[in-house]
Order: structure tokens, then C-alpha cells, then sequence
């Protein structure tokens, strides 16, 4: 294990850490927050100083292989959380540290999910802090790290794929870091023209940056108590086709700006997720007829919620706790499904459901005729076997690892539902789930164990399972 | 440059685990082979595609529109040359290079050189050969290159125990001995050093030394090493890398005797290496070497197909005569290790084609930009010696080397002024129209200027 080498890039997010919290510290001069503003200057000078000693010590080698590459990514994730809790608590915003911890994990992994019962009482930097995670890891921080960072040796490779999430994660171009600055380069301008398109619909500055944020890490960390209720139908839409933008590959839109249009078109993995997403608005349509005054305002709150949860985004402009119960196991089922791998958002991931759906088919096909040649195809290309059964190896953990948690957070005693979809909603990366964790409430009334629980299951969720339990098993440690 | 390599075997490895080091170099791997891709992905910072090169899909999936060269190294020559075919009609700007072994191709090789479009063909087996020749006529030398179009040489060997080199100071060669050499590299056990004035060598030391051609046989004699070249060699294998390596001693009037065990291969090569010895019999039983007379040989070369045998051969050898010995290693590499044993010189033909495809590679680039005339690696590998041409208005030119700045482990090691070779001192001044040499422990200089601070 290169522990020199893992400490070196663990100092550089810090450094990178603090340097984004920059963007709240200008926020809190702006809106002459005292208190907040010497928080964010306490945090940053941390930040710096252990990030400064933990690249000031000198690798001997640079080489990284696979299990040095899991481990970082994990590690990494854990202590940008925990760091970039101590601005909330420090300021007195969040007092108690396992909530503000869990509020980052929330943040960063981009789950939404909150443990205030007032979000409009935060300090306006703080809130701006929160959001402003999202963005950072929607993409990913190391991702980042690799867009600016010479990385000589090898094996970076394996920080990328563990931090990306998708059965089969490749590069765009043959540089590591080119890729990187490709997927940012896309990311930012995506932000920026949704930030634009919002301020043009009467936003503010501040609130149009935190919803852009929000929606592009695909989080959900609204700064209104209301989620995104009480914005204008144009903003509402505006949001709505964002996430659903968000959630798409992008890779693909790599493809479809800098290459060949078709790809973008034939993907088997965006047709599937389009026709998702149509297919689930037209049932809850149809279910929750009568239930909306107008035609225009039915779709348009179908629409958000269910863009917002596929995507696992969590905005939300109406309680579907309210809705009928098959549009309600519609949106669980959602839930499970999210976005495209390689996009901003989490969950299953589109392309697992589809190898998965084929790979049932396959196996009654070749029940039926044990003698015929039957593949699994993807985009016109055969799936990898290595691929498929990494799919399947993912689906087995992440069973266990919601067993598991679903099973701790029952000591708190609350119902069923609410259980279920809790550890759904952070596992997945949602935010709301049912019950008492609709969209309308939030995790506050959960014990301690509980919320670690769940930053666990978020940041899990966010990796992609494989990183975080290589962290915590001996054998990775052993020599 | 985006470059492609198509075939994944040890030469595109080598070729990979070297450009890839390059920042300027992107490049894509395609090879059929999903575990090799895959295991090369991981290790180096480039792109995989898992394909036939002979797929036309695979090739556009690999952006063969934008790809400055393509190498061609898969497994067969015809596979090679269809793939340089193919990737010259998808794009005219794509510079191609396969890798054709056959000798019968050989024999038409610039017909198809020109037919397809090709900018460099390789074969190792020839590359090989024509690196044995040099090291036989050098019997002393563990390795030599050349620079400055064959004026200049680089070449390597070992300080003998009680050589008037053991325990001597390396300014004193030119102030003692008078010999206007240049001691550029010493490898001591696995360390590498570019040494400055006061190092001092010892026994055991191998010890790289820029001459002009000539002035390495006068320094040999200065410090009794025997220096004339072979007369006779005994090979053992006869494969096309025998072929080939006999037929250039025998054009230079070194004499030739081929062991080789298959009756069918004797007979063809009788046909085609008229006067050279050829004996039919198991070369790896030592009563078949005795009876042909291992011990009168002054050299002996191991070109078996096995590495093992080849090595064991070469120590055999080593223990029956006093002659030079070169062993040939397709796959064994264990550096240092390979290195103590006295196996003499040692030639990987497929690290040695990868180093001529990169030399290749690089003087590509010089026309984008740089501007290495030559490379070569030294040291094992461990340092490069490159060759830059000095353009009018250079940083590095019209002032005297003592006061140039420059960066650590560097070494100006050879001027080449209008054909006349200066090996320079601290007092010479490099002119515009110069070609340099530059030996260097750093990799990946671009310009002569780099080796500034």
C-alpha cells in the first residue's frame, strides 16, 4: 500500500477543499454574515495548513494500483465530508457535528437529504456552502483534482473509475486529464447556462446559483422550506429539463458535441431512460387525475417529481406523499432505477437495469435452448462478461449493504415505510422518501447511530458500494 | 501526437510503457484481446479499444481520422501490412509503420514500401542482426550506437579487475592518458551515474564513452584491451535472425559456422548462405560444440528460440573460450540479475525494435516542433543520449560551456561542427549549424534549450 501517495492526494482535496470554500466566504461578505465569515476563514486556514503538510511529504513512488486507488477515492470522500462539516458547527448554524456531518455527506454525495427542520433560518453563506457541495460532487472532487493536477505514475485510472459511477467506466480520450477537463468543461457550461436561464426567469444571484447547483449535482438542497414550490411555472420547467439533462451520460454529450451526432441518438442507455421517465408521467397522469386543477399543472408537477427523483436529484414542487399508492410505488421504483451512469446522479443506474433485464431474458432463453449462442448487446457492441458480472456482484452488495442499514435504523422504531425509504432515499442518493421522510419533512427525529447509518449509506451510494467497503476490509490492509 | 498501436504484444508494450511517458503523446491501444487492453488501460494513461486493426469500425472507433501515426505490431507480417493498407486509405495524413519479419518480404521491401504507403518498416529479426554485427566488430564493447550519420560512437564496457581504469579519475583520462574520449555514463549495480570530473571509477564499473570513430581503438590500447575484430563466430539456432547476422559477417570476411538441429532448415539455409559452415545437430550438447570446435572461435552468438538455453549456452561458452559471447532474450527480463551473469551482451530484439519505432517516433515530432536528430538509450535503458540540431539565436549557443546554466545529471557530450567531431571542454563554445549530443538522465527533452535551468 502506498500510504505516502494516498496522504499526498488526501492533502490536495483538502487544499482544493478550502479553496472552494471561498465561494461561501465571498457569500458571507456579501450578505455581511460576521459570524459565518470567520468560520469559513478558521475552516480554509485548516484546510490549508493540514492539506500543506500532507503534500509537503515525499512519495517514493507514484505508482498506484488497484486497491491504492479504492481506497483514496474512499478515504477522500470521508474526509471532505468531515471537514466540510465543521463550518456549520463552527458557526453555530449546525451545532450538533453529526448532523452538520450528516448534512455534508448529503451535500457532497448529492443526496439532498436534511436532517433542518427550517432551512431558511441558515445563514445565507451557509446555505450557499451547502449547495455549492452539491456541484462538487456531482462530478466528483478527485475528477477535478485529475482535470488540474499532473499526475505522473500510473493507475490513475483507478481513482477515476472509482469515483465515476456506471457498470463499465472508460475514458473519452486517451489522457486522463484531458477527459477530466472535457467532463468539467461540459459541466460548467451546463451550470452556467442554467444559471443564466434562471436569472432571466426573475431569480436572484444567489438563489439562482444554489438551485443551478443543486440541480446539477443532481442533489436537492432547496433554500426554501417549500423545495421549489413557490417558484414561477418558467422555473419549475426550467429545473425540470435541467435534471433530466443532468442525469444523462456525459460522455455522450461529448459524443454528441466534439464527435458523431448518431451515438448520441442510438444510445440504448438515454432511449431507455427517456422512455422511463415518459412512461412514468403518463401513469401517474393518469392516476392522479383530478387531483391537479389543470391539465398544465398535473403535467408539470408530474413531470418535476418524476425527473427529480429519477435523475435522484430531490427537488420537489408538490407532497407526492399524497398521491395514490401505485403512483407512490411508481416513484420508489424510481428511485431505485435513477439516472445514466456516467451522469451526475445516482441510484441503480439505467445501464444496470438494462443488463440486468437482458441478462434475465438471456438465461430463459438459454433454459429453453441450451444449445443457442445468446449475448448480452449493449449499443450495438457486446457487454463484457467481466461487466455483467460486475453488475450482478454490485446488485448482491448493495441488497446486503440496504438489508443492513434498513435493519439499524429500525431501532428508532418508526414505520416500515419511512424505513424503507429512508435508507432508499440516501442509499440511492434521493433525499425525500415516504412517510415521515416525505418531501414535505427530514431526517431530524432519527438517533445519532442512525444518521451516521445513513451518511454511510449516502456516501456508499454515491461510490458505488466497492470503495467504501475496500476501506473497511482487513484484507485490503493486509500486506 | 495521437499515435495508434495495434497489437498488444511485448514490442507494443515496450512501445506503450515509453511513449506514454511522453506528455505530448496520446495513444490508443487495439488489440482482440480484452484482458491485455485492459490490464494496459490500467497501467498506463491511454486509451483501449478491443477490436481487429483489421476492422474498419475498430480503426474509426480509434479515430483513425485524427491519428498522426499508426504502428502496426500484431502478430503477422500480412496482418500488418493489411492494417497500414486500411488505415493509409482512411486517412492520408496517418503515417504508417509495420512490423514485417519475413525475409522473402524482405527481398521486396521497397516495393512494398512504397506501394503501401508505408514511412518505416521493422524487423526486429534484422534490427537484431545488425546489432550483433556492430557488437562483433567491437569485441570489447558490451554496446555500441552511433550519432552524427556513423562519425560519432557510443559504446559500452566493463572496467576489468586490474585495468588502469579501476580506482582513476574520470579528468584524468584526458590529462593521463591523453585520449580524447568522454566518459558520459557509469553504471554501478543498478544505479546510473552521468559522472563529473573528480568521479572515480572502479572494477566492475560499466562505463559508456563518446569517441569519434577511431579514437575508441587507441583508448582500448592505452588501457590494454584488445580491440581487433572477430574473424571467426559460431552461431547456434538457425532462425532468420542467423540469416540475416550471417549474411552481413560474411559480406565483411568474418567466418560463419551455423548449428542448427532441423535437416530441412540446413538445407535451406546451405542454399541461401553459400559459404558459410552450416552443421546439422543439437547445438545445446556440448559434445556437438566441442566437436565443432567451440574453444577456437574468437565469438560466439546463442540464437536459439528458448531464452533459457540461450542463456545456459552463452555461459557454457563463456567457460570454453575466451571470445565475445552474445546471447539473445526475446521474453527474460530481470535486469541486474540477467546482468551478473556472464552472458556478455545481451540483445532483446523486441526492446531494441520498440527503440527504433520511438527513435522514429520522435523525429516525427521534430518536424511538429522539436528538434532530436538522433536518440538512442544508454545506460540500460536508464539514460538517453539525443541529438539536437543548434538553430541560429539557440539560448545554449555562442557562449562558453563552463558558463552555460545548466540542470542537474546532464551532460553536453559531443559537438559535431561541419563533419568535425569536438569532444568538448569547458572552454569551447557551441556554434549555430552544430549538432549536439546531450546524454541525459531526465526523459522527454524537447528542445537543446531544456537543458537549461
Amino acid at each position: 500500500m502506498n500510504y505516502r501517495m494516498i496522504l499526498n492526494i488526501l492533502g490536495w482535496m483538502l487544499k482544493i477543499e478550502g479553496a472552494c470554500m471561498l465561494l461561501p466566504l465571498v457569500c458571507s461578505f456579501v450578505y455581511t454574515e460576521t459570524g459565518e465569515c470567520a468560520a469559513f476563514f478558521a475552516v480554509i486556514g485548516l484546510c490549508l495548513l493540514i492539506g500543506s503538510a500532507l503534500t509537503a511529504i515525499k512519495t517514493k513512488s507514484k505508482v498506484m494500483y488497484a486497491k491504492e486507488g479504492f481506497v483514496t477515492v474512499a478515504l477522500c470522500w470521508i474526509f471532505i465530508s468531515a471537514f466540510g462539516a465543521l463550518p456549520f458547527v463552527i458557526s453555530g448554524n449546525i451545532p450538533s457535528y453529526i448532523d452538520a456531518f450528516f448534512e455534508t455527506c448529503s451535500g457532497f454525495s448529492t443526496t439532498g437529504a436534511s436532517i433542518l427542520t427550517d432551512v431558511e433560518a441558515l445563514a445565507k453563506s451557509m446555505l450557499m456552502w451547502r449547495s455549492f457541495t452539491h456541484w462538487l460532487g456531482g462530478m466528483g472532487v478527485l475528477v477535478f483534482l485529475m482535470a488540474i493536477l499532473p499526475m505522473a505514475g500510473g493507475g490513475n485510472l483507478y481513482l477515476l473509475r472509482a469515483e465515476s459511477p456506471g457498470p463499465s467506466v472508460g475514458k473519452l480520450m486517451p489522457k486522463i486529464k484531458e477527459s477530466a477537463k472535457i467532463l468539467y468543461a461540459i459541466y460548467i457550461v451546463f451550470t452556467l447556462i442554467q444559471v443564466i436561464l434562471l436569472l432571466l426567469g426573475g431569480l436572484n444571484l444567489f438563489e439562482s446559483l444554489t438551485i443551478a447547483f443543486g440541480t446539477a449535482g443532481t442533489g436537492g438542497f432547496a433554500i426554501l422550506n417549500s423545495g421549489i414550490a413557490e417558484y414561477s411555472p418558467y422555473v419549475q420547467y426550467i429545473v425540470t429539463i435541467f435534471m433530466i439533462l443532468f442525469g444523462i451520460d456525459f460522455g455522450l454529450y461529448y459524443m454528441l458535441f466534439f464527435k458523431e451526432r448518431k451515438a448520441f441518438f442510438k444510445s440504448t442507455e438515454l432511449r431507455v431512460y427517456l422512455a422511463i421517465i415518459l412512461s412514468a408521467v403518463l401513469i401517474i397522469f393518469i392516476n392522479t387525475y383530478g387531483m391537479f386543477k389543470t391539465v398544465e399543472e398535473a403535467l408539470r408537477h408530474i413531470a418535476f417529481t418524476v425527473g427529480s427523483i429519477i435523475t435522484t436529484t430531490g427537488f420537489a414542487t408538490t407532497d407526492f406523499n399524497l398521491w395514490p399508492e401505485l403512483s407512490k410505488a411508481i416513484i420508489v421504483l424510481l428511485m431505485f432505477i435513477g439516472a445514466c451512469a456516467g451522469s451526475t446522479g445516482g441510484g441503480i443506474k439505467v445501464s444496470r437495469i438494462i443488463i440486468l433485464v437482458k441478462s434475465i431474458i438471456k438465461e430463459v432463453r438459454t433454459s429453453a435452448h441450451p444449445r443457442h449462442t445468446i449475448k448480452i448487446k449493449m449499443n450495438g457492441r457486446l457487454v463484457e462478461h467481466e461487466t455483467v458480472r460486475g453488475v450482478n456482484v454490485f446488485m448482491a452488495a448493495y441488497a446486503v449493504i440496504f438489508v443492513a442499514a434498513m435493519l439499524i435504523i429500525s431501532l428508532d422504531n418508526f414505520d416500515f415505510t419511512t424505513n424503507f425509504t429512508a435508507i432508499t432515499a440516501t442509499l440511492n442518493n434521493i433525499g425525500p422518501g415516504l412517510n415521515s421522510v416525505g418531501p414535505m419533512s427530514n431526517f431530524a427525529e432519527f438517533s445519532p447511530l442512525s444518521k451516521l447509518v445513513m451518511s454511510f449509506c449516502m456516501l456508499t451510494g454515491r461510490l458505488e458500494i466497492f470503495p467504501m467497503l475496500l476501506l473497511f476490509s482487513p484484507y485490503t490492509w493486509k500486506k | 501526437m495521437n499515435i495508434i498501436i495495434v497489437g498488444c504484444g511485448k514490442v507494443g508494450q515496450k512501445l506503450i510503457e515509453q511513449l506514454s511517458r511522453e506528455e505530448d503523446h496520446n495513444i490508443t491501444l487495439v488489440d482482440t484481446r480484452a484482458s491485455v487492453v485492459d490490464e494496459m488501460v490500467n497501467e498506463h494513461d491511454i486509451m483501449g479499444v478491443i477490436g481487429s486493426g483489421t476492422d474498419i469500425d475498430t480503426l474509426t472507433q480509434a479515430e483513425i481520422a485524427n491519428a498522426d501515426v499508426l504502428v502496426a505490431v500484431a502478430g503477422h507480417d500480412e496482418l500488418n501490412l493489411m492494417i497500414c493498407l486500411l488505415a493509409k486509405k482512411l486517412s492520408q495524413n496517418c503515417q504508417t509503420i509495420a512490423r514485417v519479419r519475413k525475409p522473402e518480404y524482405f527481398k521486396a521491401i521497397s516495393l512494398i514500401k512504397d506501394e503501401l504507403g508505408l514511412a518505416l518498416i521493422v524487423n526486429p529479426e534484422l534490427t537484431a542482426a545488425t546489432e550483433i554485427a556492430r557488437a562483433l566488430r567491437f569485441p570489447s564493447a558490451i554496446n555500441i550506437d552511433t550519432f552524427a550519420k556513423g562519425r560519432v560512437e557510443i559504446l559500452k564496457f566493463e572496467i576489468a579487475k586490474g585495468s588502469p581504469l579501476d580506482n582513476f579519475k574520470v579528468m584524468d583520462i584526458y590529462a593521463k592518458l591523453g585520449s580524447n574520449i568522454l566518459v558520459c555514463g557509469v553504471e554501478r549495480g543498478n544505479e546510473a551515474f552521468i559522472p563529473s570530473g573528480s568521479f572515480v571509477m572502479h572494477a566492475h564499473d560499466f562505463i559508456s564513452i563518446i569517441a569519434p570513430i577511431g579514437e575508441a581503438g587507441n583508448f582500448f590500447k592505452k588501457i590494454g584491451v584488445r580491440t581487433d575484430r572477430v574473424k571467426d563466430t559460431l552461431i547456434v539456432g538457425g532462425g532468420d535472425m542467423t540469416y540475416y547476422l550471417a549474411n552481413r559477417l560474411l559480406q565483411t570476411g568474418i567466418g560463419v559456422k551455423i548449428i542448427e538441429q532441423k535437416q530441412e532448415r540446413c538445407d535451406e539455409l546451405f542454399q541461401l548462405l553459400p559459404k558459410a559452415t552450416i552443421v546439422c545437430g543439437d547445438g545445446t550438447d556440448n559434445k556437438v560444440l566441442a566437436e565443432e570446435g567451440i574453444e577456437r572461435f574468437d565469438s560466439f552468438v546463442s540464437l536459439t528460440n528458448i531464452d533459457e538455453e540461450n542463456v545456459l549456452l552463452s555461459l557454457y561458452a563463456k567457460s570454453q573460450t575466451s571470445g565475445k559471447v552474445v546471447t539473445k532474450l526475446n521474453r527474460i527480463e530481470y535486469g541486474h540479475v540477467i546482468g551478473d551473469l556472464q552472458l556478455g551482451t545481451t540483445i532483446y530484439p523486441k526492446n531494441l525494435t520498440a527503440e527504433y519505432i520511438v527513435r522514429f517516433v520522435r523525429a516525427m515530432k521534430n518536424s511538429l516542433g522539436s528538434n532530436i536528430e538522433t536518440m538512442h538509450f544508454i545506460l540500460d535503458g536508464k539514460a538517453e543520449a539525443l541529438e539536437f540540431r543548434i538553430k541560429e539565436g539557440s539560448p545554449i549557443s555562442n557562449v562558453k560551456i563552463e558558463r552555460l546554466a545548466l540542470k542537474e545529471n546532464i551532460l553536453i557530450a559531443c559537438i559535431n561542427r561541419n563533419r568535425k567531431i569536438i569532444l568538448p571542454r569547458g572552454s569551447d563554445i557551441i556554434m549555430p549549424g552544430d549538432t549536439v549530443i546531450v546524454v541525459t538522465l531526465k526523459e522527454g527533452f524537447k528542445d537543446i534549450s531544456d537543458i537549461l535551468k
